[in-house]
């Protein structure tokens, strides 16, 4: 919202006052803004309107005087008079609460909502002193499972369609719908066809009463033993505001915050249960070092002078870069700060990597010009090569939809396999990656061999310099190398140099990594170690002189034997690399190889010493999300047994080794970031725990834009509770946009930092795929429930992980006689083979198979193998 | 294995086919199956999904909202007995007393042998044949006691095949023409038909201008 | 005699084939209209005056004129007729549906509809069959389809069977049971379809009567047709009585010449009463209208006329109550009708209406107290607050405050009767 917007402002009365209020905005919103709180049960700021429960009944003054409107329906006009509070709005108030009682159960005491039930509240502030129905109520049988996370009680459902709209028209998996017609109307889901959607757990979040409840949180906690802070989801890289819950220090309930710019509220069921998993007791709590093959006991101090000795000895040795450092998706920018600056500050290695091979050169994400959410849901087009969206950043996928299917903007797919994605493009390619080369040398140009999208976007009226363009650029499939799709970024980003990228990859705080030089050859603020400021040489001792290694590299000279310690923090490349035969056989021959970690993972399982690491939730910090949004994340419950925060990890590392990294917190940390680091310039704790609590703040902070506009945060019908803590100001404050407006917006982004592209990319197009001889085309894509440490120490969510299937199209399936079901043996170009059970899915292209990764683990086989440019693995009955 | 049969899969592309947006379909794709299969089976309502391109629990939501749209199983002859305020005032809570003890089984039941669902039916605008039932829609009335229990007979013994067909077939004539005019061809008959009524209403300002 | 437009050709030998209807002049009307420009057979029926016959009593030349000018349009005919004792709309399509189909053409033309939808009530299988094979017929004799008739106007008439659902017959609710989807009425604005109906597109919906007089307007011109009735009631209308009377059945009758109490009497209409009885009550208009009572049966059978007295013409349907039938069970039954059809979406018509109708069951079965009374009649304030004629609303449609007319109007009348129910504990009437 820009400045000139208060001139538009028109003027209604409400109960006698004169308020400005937008065009166009309900008359309920008005009111809330000028701090008239109408009551409302199905109204809600981010579902279209279908003013069912009458709830919001106000006088409006119309051509015959006074009458009853519904004021979520009814949009402002200037010169409006609304009266909120008169004889006949109580009476309907009255009326509709006592009507709505009539058939609901009066279980409140065993409720999960008890205690936090806009109904409840409601007819404690508006509603009749007691019923006068004498009657039977109407019964239904009490709470079914609709799906494995969510019961259904439909004696309590009030029929105001808020799940029902969520599940269609947001998420666009009308698996639930009214059923019958008047009072027998229920909810309910298709039999057998339970309510099996990524986005369930938002209708549990906005179901005014307890008709929605989540077998995870059920009969946990009553809401007012609940504490809370907001902070935000770490599960993948678009960094969702939530409230974090907790009750006797033990998580119990994630919600969604209402972020403009993030996710309008709404969460995926994999962040919102994930909660689980601190809770879990298959927690690292003590420092475990392995004597024999099997691991004991030690105290932190042994450990950490172990580790000084391994260092010293490994540096003694020559090449600092033989010790390398993993860094996970785990870590919050202080903690990656900490470790980057132990790692080459300290030490002076450069081997650091914040990717797993699944993600994209750190070199090429900073020099693409960065789009911002909020841009990409209002460009004039989007062009998306990347994974499935909807698998990989699910609300993303509904932020995407949402601008898409309100017609905001438009978009064009390309790549290898069917993704969500297709259902709401206008134009979906499917390439091969000689052709990419191409398609991007020409998207916008009259000739172009992809006239369709050439067309697209020029009705859509981007500019032939790509202004208006936003291009989502993730993997879009695993099986082809990273250099694929950097070469197409970098030649797309040359032929249209005002385009402007979301890099779409999945692993959160990806974007952190790569702006706090957790990259071979980069620093903080993406500065190439040659270039270090003066700034930073006085607080880094000891820069790298030699350039380090990336993962690959550190995997492939870790099994010529030369890395002697690896640092896996928060990583666990033994599970997650995405060619697992190399990380495991690489692994197998480290000298000494540390674990940080929070859980006995694949690769901390057969580490030489773990270290027991604080997870989400217990400890505060930042992270960044992948349009380059710095977030806050806040501590909520203590740290598990003798686990601590990375950052401190680092530091007493550090310590032992003769220097002092300076931060006893860390906010310290984000203070030493700020100073070093020119894409962090301006920013704060103070700052980003004040007036950009709910936004963040997008880096690098415009100077002109030193304020932002809080939103309203929680819609307040399905969460009373919540609103009223935000209206004490426990949360951050609570200011009118109104009041803001003349601090300008945050919505400007810096572009990339002037690097050119020059340089980069070159040589690396890979040759038109061959069809070896009885080799076929490989697709391989994650799943959002694709296995991890994270689901499987969910209980609520690890049986939800996929399962290991080899797809192929019934034609092919036809050509080689196979049939759904057949068990088949896949090799591996290396020679390395699994067995798996073969599905026909008519969404494969012919000649390609289809493998979900994460989803097996089986030695000696990974159908990526690091060095090929294009994968393909061969399909054989077992 | 599909649920519609071949002859009906075909009436049913047909009627996809009739609307500018294909879910307008969905009443008479149910209409079709409950005419195949006497109700509207879960595995009918999958089939129309698919053929409609949305969820089965969208076309359960939709039908379930009409009466006539049968989830569960239903009598070869569904009896309804109307007890609206005109047949009410003509006897019709009586007579479907009278339905009651003569089938056995109360309004909503379907009688053992299926033969019968018994149903307390709202105005079927036959008013003035009060006290009146319909029998799969067919209407017969005014009816007395008598006159119930010979229709029950006659049904039983199927002397009634002609004019009430089982459960589930409404309409027994269906569309000939499944070509239409593409829309296309409309949309642009209809902006040349507003062109010329434009200028038609342009020449006759300028004649009421040229006469003033 | 008085003239017949819509059901001249009932009780002619099959009066529903194309070539009676064709010896009758069928199809003249069409051919004429065609040869009109659009704006000509809108000014036809701009002259007639015509209003409305679905109920609302909107003048039909003017809802077309509100009709928003977008290439893409529609016209869907309402024929989803359930307002209880309501059969006129039914007699039409089983007896005269190329009537319906030529005025249906007629006025697609008129308003340049880009496809024409007739919605017929689930439930009349044999007019369905009757209407589809005129449809097939039509299109077989070139009446519809592709350049009408050597024309250069095409369109296509598609038949759309409801399933049962009184809301349906409100337009809105009856345009997204036409899009696939449940039957909820729109919430307004936009208050017309005129502006968005169908698929988004703007929409006429007129009723199967009205569409139905649209040929006798072309071939004998608006005026003649304003010519019959008085005031704003012009033409003739098809009035279904029913109830106590003899001759139950669908008279049509030139607008306000007749009274209630001569369309009751006369023999050759309904004929009376049974055996000296008399007339209790009447409910004018379908189930929705406030009752009268005796005072008014010299009333003409005139639009405004009935809402001067407080109620309305509404459907056109008239139910006799005489002095031996029971108010309280006719209220009842009434809000019964109502609480089964609530389509659910508003708190106060679907709770309400459920609530209204176990309160007055127990009245009806003598076990209610007399404070009852009021607590209906609260409830009832909670959907029509005021309990005012016309009604205000707290709902989305006017099927809310429908429903508590019926129980106002037994209570105005008769507290009496109400009194006695409870009082005796049960119903006095002998059924
Ligand atoms: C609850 C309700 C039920 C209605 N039922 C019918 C009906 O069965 N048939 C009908 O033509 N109009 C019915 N109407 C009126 C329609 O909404 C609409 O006004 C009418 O079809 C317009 O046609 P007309 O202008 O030709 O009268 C109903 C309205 C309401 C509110
Ligand atoms: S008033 Fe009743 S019928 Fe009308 S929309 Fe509301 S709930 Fe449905
Ligand atoms: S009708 Fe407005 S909030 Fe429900």
């Amino acid at each position: 919202m820009s400045t000139d917007v208060s001139q538009n402002l028109i003027t209604i009365s409400v109960d006698g006052k004169e308020i400005k209020a937008v065009p166009g905005e309900l008359v309920i919103e008005a009111a809330e803004k000028a701090g008239v709180f109408i009551p409302r049960f199905c109204y809600h700021n981010r579902l279209p309107q279908v003013g069912m429960c009458r709830m919001c009944l106000v006088e409006v003054k119309g051509p015959r005087g006074f009458a009853l409107q519904p004021s979520c329906y009814l949009p402002v006009s200037d010169g409006m008079e609304v009266i909120t509070e008169s004889d006949k709005v109580k009476k309907a108030q009255d009326g509709v609460l006592e009507l709505l009682l009539i058939n609901h159960p009066l279980d409140c005491p065993t409720c999960d909502k008890g205690g936090e039930c806009p109904l409840q509240d409601q007819t404690l502030t508006y509603g009749p002193g007691e019923s006068r129905f004498a009657e039977e109520k109407r019964h239904w049988e009490k709470p079914i499972a609709i799906s494995d996370l969510v019961f259904l009680d439909r004696e309590r459902c009030i029929q105001c369609d808020r799940c029902t709209r969520f599940a269609d028209v947001i998420a666009g998996d009308a698996l639930i719908e009214f059923i019958g017609r008047g009072d027998h109307t229920e909810i309910n889901v298709f039999p057998d066809r339970p309510f099996s959607s990524y986005f369930s757990g938002n209708t549990v979040q906005i179901c005014p009463v307890g008709a929605l409840t989540a077998s995870p949180y059920r009969f946990k906690a009553r809401p007012w033993d609940l504490s809370q802070v907001e902070s935000s989801c770490t599960t993948c890289s678009m960094g969702c505001r939530i409230m974090v819950q907790s009750s006797q220090n033990e998580l119990t309930r994630y919600l969604g915050l209402d972020s403009d710019s993030i996710n309008h509220g709404w969460l995926c069921d994999k962040g919102r249960f994930g909660f689980e998993a601190v809770n879990s007791s298959d927690r690292v709590t003590v420092p475990l070092i392995r004597k024999n093959g099997s691991f004991t006991e030690t105290t932190w101090a042994s450990a950490l002078s172990l580790i000084a000795s391994k260092v010293s000895s490994a540096k003694a040795a020559g090449d600092p870069n033989r010790i390398g450092f993993l860094l996970g998706s785990r870590l919050t920018n202080e903690d990656i700060y900490a470790w980057v600056k132990l790692a080459k500050g300290v030490v002076a290695s450069d081997s650091v990597d914040c990717q797993l091979g699944d993600g994209l050169s750190g070199k090429v994400i900073s020099v693409l010009p960065r789009a911002t959410i909020n841009q990409a849901a209002s460009a004039k087009a989007i062009l998306a090569f990347t994974g499935d969206i909807r698998e990989e950043i699910p609300v993303l996928f509904l932020r995407l939809r949402e601008a898409i299917k309100s017609g905001k903007t438009k978009l064009a797919t390309i790549g290898t396999h069917a993704s969500s994605l297709d259902q709401l493009s206008d134009v979906s390619v499917k390439v091969s990656p000689d052709q990419l080369q191409l398609l991007a040398r020409e998207l916008m140009q009259e000739s172009s061999k992809f006239p369709d999208i050439a067309s697209l976007f020029t009705t859509q009226g981007v500019a032939s310099d790509g202004d208006g363009l936003v291009v989502l650029l993730g993997r879009e499939n695993l099986a082809w190398d990273r250099s694929v799709a950097e070469a197409f970024a970098v030649e797309l980003s040359r032929a249209l140099p005002k385009a402007k990228f979301l890099i779409t990859i999945r692993s959160s705080n990806f974007a952190g990594g790569v702006d706090l030089g957790a990259v071979p050859g980069l620093l903080p603020g993406r500065t190439p170690i040659e270039d270090a400021s003066l700034k930073l040489r006085q607080k880094w001792v000891n820069l790298p002189g030699r350039a380090g290694y990336g993962a690959a590299e550190m995997l492939k000279s870790a099994l010529r034997g030369e890395v002697d310690v690896l640092f896996l923090v928060g990583s666990d490349p033994r599970q997650d690399y995405v060619d697992s035969v190399l990380a495991n056989s690489a692994l197998d021959q480290v000298g000494f190889v540390v674990s940080v970690d929070t859980y006995l993972s694949q690769s901390s399982s057969m580490a030489d010493l773990i270290l027991p690491a604080s997870s989400f939730a217990e400890k505060s910090g930042t992270t960044t999300n992948l349009e380059g949004r710095v977030l806050t994340l806040n501590q909520k419950v203590t740290p598990r047994g003798l686990s601590r925060p990375d950052w401190t990890i680092a530091s007493e590392i550090a310590l032992e080794l003769g220097e002092d990294l300076g931060f006893t917190s860390a906010a310290d940390v984000l203070d030493e970031i700020a100073e070093v680091s020119p894409l962090h310039w301006g920013l704060s704790w103070h700052r980003l725990t004040r007036s950009a609590a709910l936004e963040g703040v997008v880096i690098p902070i415009s100077p002109t834009s030193l304020s932002i506009r809080p939103n309203a945060m929680l819609d307040q019908v399905s969460t009373p509770g919540i609103a009223s803590v935000w209206n004490q100001g426990l949360a951050s404050s609570k200011t009118s946009f109104l009041e803001n407006d003349s601090e300008g917006d945050i919505e400007q982004v810096a572009e990339a930092p002037s690097q050119a592209t020059r340089g980069l990319g070159e040589s690396i197009w890979p040759l038109a795929p061959i069809q070896l001889l009885g080799f076929m085309n490989l697709v391989y894509t994650p799943k959002l429930y694709s296995h991890g440490e994270h689901l499987k120490n969910s209980p609520h969510l690890s049986h939800l992980a996929v399962e290991a299937k080899c797809r192929i199209s019934g034609r092919t399936a036809n050509d080689l006689g196979f049939e759904t079901g057949d068990s088949v043996r896949v090799a591996d170009k290396a020679g390395g083979e699994g067995l798996f059970e073969l599905e026909i899915d008519d969404s494969v292209r012919d000649g390609t198979v289809e493998l979900t990764r994460g989803s097996f683990a089986i030695s000696g086989f990974s159908p990526v193998r690091i060095g090929e440019t294009v994968n393909y693995v061969k399909v054989e009955r077992a | 294995m599909s649920f519609f049969t071949p002859e009906n899969l075909g009436k049913a592309q047909v009627l996809v086919g009739l609307y500018p947006d294909k879910r307008s379909a969905l009443i008479p794709l149910c209409h079709l199956a409950q005419g195949q299969h006497g109700h509207l089976s879960n595995e009918a309502m999958v089939e129309i999904a698919e053929l409609l391109g949305i969820q089965p629990a969208e076309v359960m939501g939709t039908a379930s909202f009409y009466d006539m749209l049968h989830t569960e199983e239903v009598g070869k002859y569904l009896v309804g007995v109307c007890t609206n305020v005109a047949c009410m005032l003509g006897g019709g809570l009586e007579l479907l007393e009278h339905a009651s003890d003569v089938l056995g089984i109360p309004p909503g039941a379907t009688t053992d042998d299926g033969m019968f669902t018994l149903e307390e039916v709202e105005c079927v605008a036959h008013c003035d044949k009060a006290p009146c039932a319909q029998v799969n829609y067919r209407y017969f009335g005014p009816l007395a006691d008598s006159d119930f229990d010979r229709l029950v007979d006659d049904l039983r013994s199927d002397r009634l095949s002609e004019t009430v067909p089982p459960h589930g077939v409404l309409s027994r004539v269906f569309r000939d023409a499944p070509a239409m005019v593409p829309l296309e061809i409309i949309h642009q008959e209809r902006r040349d038909m507003d062109e010329a009524k434009k200028a038609r209403l342009a020449a006759q300002n300028q004649d009421a201008g040229g006469k003033q | 005699m008085s003239t017949k437009i819509v059901t001249a050709r009932v009780g002619v030998p099959d009066s529903y084939l194309l070539s009676t209807y064709l010896e009758h002049g069928g199809y003249s009307s069409l051919k004429k209209a065609l040869a009109m420009t659009p704006e000509e057979v809108h000014a036809e029926v701009n002259a007639s005056g015509m209003l409305g016959r679905g109920g609302a009593g909107f003048e039909a030349g003017r809802k077309w004129a509100m009709l928003k000018q977008d290439v893409v349009r529609y016209l869907v005919v309402n024929g989803d007729e359930s307002e209880p004792s309501t059969f006129k709309d039914h007699l039409l399509v089983e007896q005269d549906p190329h009537q319906l189909v030529e005025g249906t053409l007629i006025t697609a033309y008129a308003i340049g509809a880009s496809r024409a939808f007739i919605y017929l009530r689930g439930e009349f299988a044999l007019g369905l069959e009757r209407v589809q094979a005129a449809i097939n017929e039509a299109y077989a004799y070139g009446a519809v389809g592709r350049n009408i008739f050597g024309s250069g106007f095409s369109i296509d008439l598609v038949l759309q069977p409801g399933a049962g659902a009184y809301i349906c017959g409100e337009e809105t609710a009856l345009i997204e049971s036409l899009e696939g989807k449940r039957g909820f009425p729109r919430i307004k604005p936009p208050y017309f379809p005129a502006v968005i109906g169908l698929y988004g597109a703007p929409t006429i919906v007129n009723n199967v009567e009205t569409m139905s007089n649209i040929p006798w307007i072309i071939a004998n011109g608006g005026k003649s047709f304003a010519a019959l009735g008085k005031g704003r009631s012009t033409g003739t209308r098809l009035f279904a009585l029913s109830g106590d009377v003899l001759r139950p059945g669908n008279y049509e009758l030139e607008m306000t010449s007749k009274t209630f109490r001569e369309l009751i009497f006369d023999p050759e209409f309904g004929g009376g009463l049974r055996d000296g009885r008399s007339v209790k009550a009447v409910i004018p208009g379908g189930v929705s209208a406030p009752w009268i009572g005796p005072d008014n049966l010299d009333l003409p059978l005139g639009q405004d006329e009935v809402a001067q007295a407080g109620s309305m013409l509404g459907s056109g349907s008239i139910i006799v109550i005489d002095d031996h039938s029971c108010a309280v069970r006719a209220a009842w039954r009434i809000t019964k009708f109502f609480n089964r059809e609530s389509c659910g979406q508003c708190t106060p018509c679907r709770e309400g209406s459920g609530w209204i109708e176990k309160i007055m069951h127990r009245i009806e079965l003598g076990s209610a107290t007399e404070s009852d009374l009021d607590l209906v009649l609260d409830v009832c304030d909670n959907i029509a607050p005021g309990l005012t004629w016309p009604p205000q609303q707290t709902t989305i449609c006017v099927l809310g405050p429908s429903i508590p007319s019926s129980v106002v109007s037994a209570i105005k009348m008769f507290r009496d009767e109400f009194m006695i129910h409870i009082k005796e504990e049960g119903c006095p009437f002998v059924h």
